[in-house]
């Protein structure tokens, strides 16, 4: 199995150089620091920026340069910033190539849901929602089953949706799978993870 | 012309009206108009409708308003950080319309552009897209959402000229130019007011075209989450 760390570091195999990236929270945070080497790519940061660099050290936190976590970061010699309406111009725009996002449930035709459970959960989409329906490729990186076992890909999506067949790829705790026609498709295995092992855990229809 | 006014409370004095719809800049506390929020906490005026990204923390931001119920209703993308604002949604005081994030953006920028719908990608399959117009472009599918017009902008701005052209900082632009684009009248606070001509024309971000009342103070700008890396 993979933990948060090893499932970023594979996530980030799916950078291409030259590439304009955004990059959710949580694990798909952890990414930017798995870049492998040779290749650049400028991370967005939807509340307005392009060029996004790490965390300041302590001293040096700048109010005005936040990421759309709200935390404290820095900028780069490439750096460009502009106003929210431009910044979701160049998602909705297709000049995006890729977001990789952190999801509650994906289903086997790519439906997403992550930003809301009813009764519970009222906090909103943000930018989400927009990034799914403008980027170039949707990677869903989250553990492939909640905390009580349950299976996360699912023939479909139980909660309120973020988009509508908009997943490219999936990458687990268990392996990564692609959303294709039928259903969802193995790739890899994690290590030490078999594939009657993520079959079992998987309740979405995977094709063979 | 004279733009510059004293205090937040002097220059929002004959603006602010109940039930009005006040579009507000920021993201989470980064460069929202805080002095104009405390200036319209002090005013009182009950039965607003913020549109603004966020909702602020308890006792920041809009969040203020919050406290002292002067929200009727809310449109936001993301509350997820203020307590109080949740527990006045859930018992029913407070309305809530979530819009996504590039969506509300742009409904702030098309209103103030003189555009009263335009059709998106962003929402289609989902609950957003209820009882909206669906057209197919080219194949897809897209939804109409509405301009957003605002009876009052209020806007953060780092630097302004005495004619209100304005100068942003690094992510404290955000929602502030289409914010400040789509009132009736727009009030901007800031840290800096500088004379008419020390400005470059070409580093202008938002033209004094949209600003109409202008306020220099202190401000806190405080952090939301302070995050370091070792030396």
């Amino acid at each position: 199995m993979w933990d948060r760390n090893q499932m970023a570091a594979r996530a980030a195999l799916e950078l291409q150089d030259g590439w304009y990236v955004n990059l959710g929270i949580g694990i798909p945070t952890l990414v930017s620091n798995y870049i492998p080497k040779g290749i650049e790519v400028t991370l967005q940061s939807e509340n307005g920026m392009l060029g996004m660099g790490p965390f300041p050290i302590s001293g040096q936190e700048d109010p005005d340069l936040i990421n759309a976590g709200k935390q404290t970061i820095t900028e780069l010699p490439q750096t460009a910033y502009f106003d929210s309406a431009q910044s979701f111009g160049m998602i909705r725009g297709g000049k995006i190539a890729m977001a990789i996002l952190g999801a509650m449930e994906v289903s086997q035709e790519g439906d997403l849901a992550n930003w809301m459970i009813p009764g519970k959960l009222v906090k909103g989409m943000g930018g989400a929602m927009d990034l799914v329906a403008g980027v170039g490729r949707v990677v869903v990186v989250m553990d492939h089953t909640s905390k009580h076992g349950e299976s996360k890909l699912l023939t479909a999506c139980t909660l309120p949706l973020t988009g509508k067949a908009v997943v490219d790829r999936i990458i687990t705790n268990l392996g990564v799978l692609d959303v294709v026609e039928g259903g969802l498709k193995l790739l890899e295995l994690a290590d030490g993870v078999t594939e009657a092992e993520l079959r079992a855990a998987t309740q979405a229809h995977i094709v063979n | 012309m004279k733009k510059i006014y004293p205090t937040a409370a002097a220059a929002l004095d004959g603006l602010l009206k109940e039930g009005m719809l006040i579009a507000a800049g920021g993201f989470g506390l980064c460069g929202i108009p805080e002095l104009l929020l405390y200036a319209i906490k002090e005013a009182g005026t009950k039965n607003l409708t913020p549109a603004s990204n966020n909702a602020g923390v308890d006792d920041f931001g809009i969040g203020i308003l919050l406290q002292s119920k002067q929200v009727k209703k809310m449109i936001s993308s993301y509350v997820g950080e203020n307590a109080e604002f949740m527990r006045q949604y859930l018992s029913g005081e407070l309305e809530l319309e979530f819009n996504p994030q590039g969506t509300l953006a742009e409904r702030m920028r098309a209103a103030g552009s003189g555009i009263p719908g335009f059709y998106t990608k962003t929402g289609v399959g989902t609950v957003i897209a209820e009882g909206k117009e669906h057209k197919d472009f080219n194949g897809e599918t897209y939804i109409l959402e509405q301009g957003l017009f605002a009876d009052l902008s209020i806007v953060k701005a780092w630097k302004a000229d005495e004619t209100g052209n304005l100068i942003f900082r690094k992510t404290a632009r955000n929602f502030n130019p289409p914010a400040a684009m789509c009132g009736k009248i727009c009030v901007a606070e800031v840290e800096e007011i500088v004379p008419t001509g020390s400005l470059d024309p070409d580093h202008v971000h938002l033209a004094g075209i949209y600003v109409h009342r202008i306020v220099q103070g202190q401000h806190e700008k405080r952090i939301e989450q302070r995050t370091v890396r070792e030396a």
